[in-house]
């Protein structure tokens, strides 16, 4: 095990900051690159007729998934060091709601509305001050919802764990469900490419 | 640069944007890097917390410090000196960067035909407040939670994200004024 170099080798908290602006400009230039700092097309999946945000999610999960597995495999990279966040069911399924509430309202995630504001989208500046709207209103009302938050908790868990099959495994099926959600998603923008907006090219 | 050809005199400014598995493949590895090096993933939320919080302890640090949610982004006063602000400062300049270079920058409103850019910056604000809220009750958006945990095959990272597409699908039709 070499890796997290972070954990092994060790890196100095500069060192960190400076591996961290790396990472950020390559994330920010692929997002932007997939069209994702732009709200209409970010919106588009949930009306079927672009479903690129499904596809590039999908195939950047499918790929990190892989390397994971295959590194930790080879004895390379040690996945057990690597911060899980505790799972929550209940609050994380209804937070999920609302962050996909928001996600049709707003047209952005936080992520990508930092690319969009990178590339002169106002409105992902209306968005961005959302957000720390949200996180202040977030900040008050915790107090009443702190029992809430904690409900259902499993702690750091993977399905490898839950299920007791290998991940190995669990990354085929995971691999052969993006495969057919690839080939759905196609499907779809064929059959609702009557609804693309008059005005959006057809790229 | 070599711009693409075979696509309208509007292709000619802009480029279009990349297959959508070559950029998922691009952002992927930078995923599966950002774990080999650090030993934990990607996010974004995080980054306005500590925005948030520099910018209220200008006001007043004591409010910071006794909130329970804030005091957690405090960081011995050096509330942006984090791991997720520099990783926004550089997806702010890759995602310059690789506008600038696809012809794509300027300043403009993202929306439909059918809503006024007023409008459109109203439901804008509101969706990102919306948004904050169900990031933070679920520990996670769409980068810390669903590409980071999902490659993890983390139990509550999928629960979020099949969440996260139920909840949009479900209220889609009352917006599609905003979109279409």
């Amino acid at each position: 095990m070499i890796a997290p170099i972070a954990s092994h080798a060790g890196l100095t908290d500069t060192q960190g900051f400076v591996a961290a602006l790396v990472l950020g400009v390559f994330f920010g230039f692929f997002l932007e690159r997939a069209g994702f700092a732009n709200a209409r097309k970010l919106a588009a999946v949930f009306y079927f007729y672009d479903m690129a945000v499904l596809k590039v999610m999908f195939s950047a999960i499918v790929t990190a998934a892989v390397g994971l597995w295959a590194l930790g495999a080879v004895g390379v990279l040690d996945l057990s060091e690597i911060y899980l966040v505790p799972t929550h069911v209940i609050p994380q399924f209804v937070g999920g709601l609302i962050l996909g509430v928001g996600f049709v309202v707003g047209g952005y995630c936080p992520g990508t509305s930092v690319t969009g504001m990178a590339t002169g989208r106002l409105d992902a500046f209306a968005y961005s001050a959302g957000i720390l709207g949200g996180l202040a209103v977030y900040g008050e009302t915790y107090p009443a919802i702190e029992a809430f938050t904690q409900w259902t908790d499993l702690g750091e868990i993977t399905f490898p764990d839950l299920l007791g099959i290998p991940r190995g495994i669990l990354v085929a099926l995971v691999v052969i469900g993006a495969g057919l959600a690839f080939v759905g998603a196609s499907k779809l923008e064929r059959a609702f490419a009557s609804r693309r907006p008059h005005d959006l090219a057809s790229a | 640069m070599s711009a693409p050809s075979g696509r309208g005199a509007e292709a000619a400014k802009a480029q279009p944007y990349w297959n959508p598995y070559l950029a998922g493949i691009g952002i992927g590895l930078v995923l599966l890097a950002t774990f080999f090096i650090m030993g934990r993933g990607l996010g974004a939320t995080g980054a306005f917390s500590a925005f948030l919080v520099w910018l209220m302890s200008l006001f007043s640090t004591e409010y910071v410090t006794s909130n329970a949610v804030h005091s957690g982004y405090w960081n011995d006063g050096s509330p942006l000196v984090v791991f997720l602000v520099f990783l926004s400062i550089g997806s702010f300049a890759g995602a310059a960067l690789s506008s600038a270079l696809a012809g794509r920058s300027g300043w403009s409103i993202g929306r439909g035909p059918n809503i006024s850019p007023i409008g459109r910056l109203v439901l804008a604000f509101f969706g990102g407040l919306i948004m904050a809220i169900g990031s933070k009750l679920a520990v996670g958006c769409t980068s810390g939670q669903a590409l980071t945990g999902g490659s993890m095959l983390n139990v509550g990272s999928w629960t979020f994200m099949i969440a996260v597409f139920i909840g949009g699908y479900a209220v889609a039709p009352i917006f599609k004024r905003q979109w279409l």
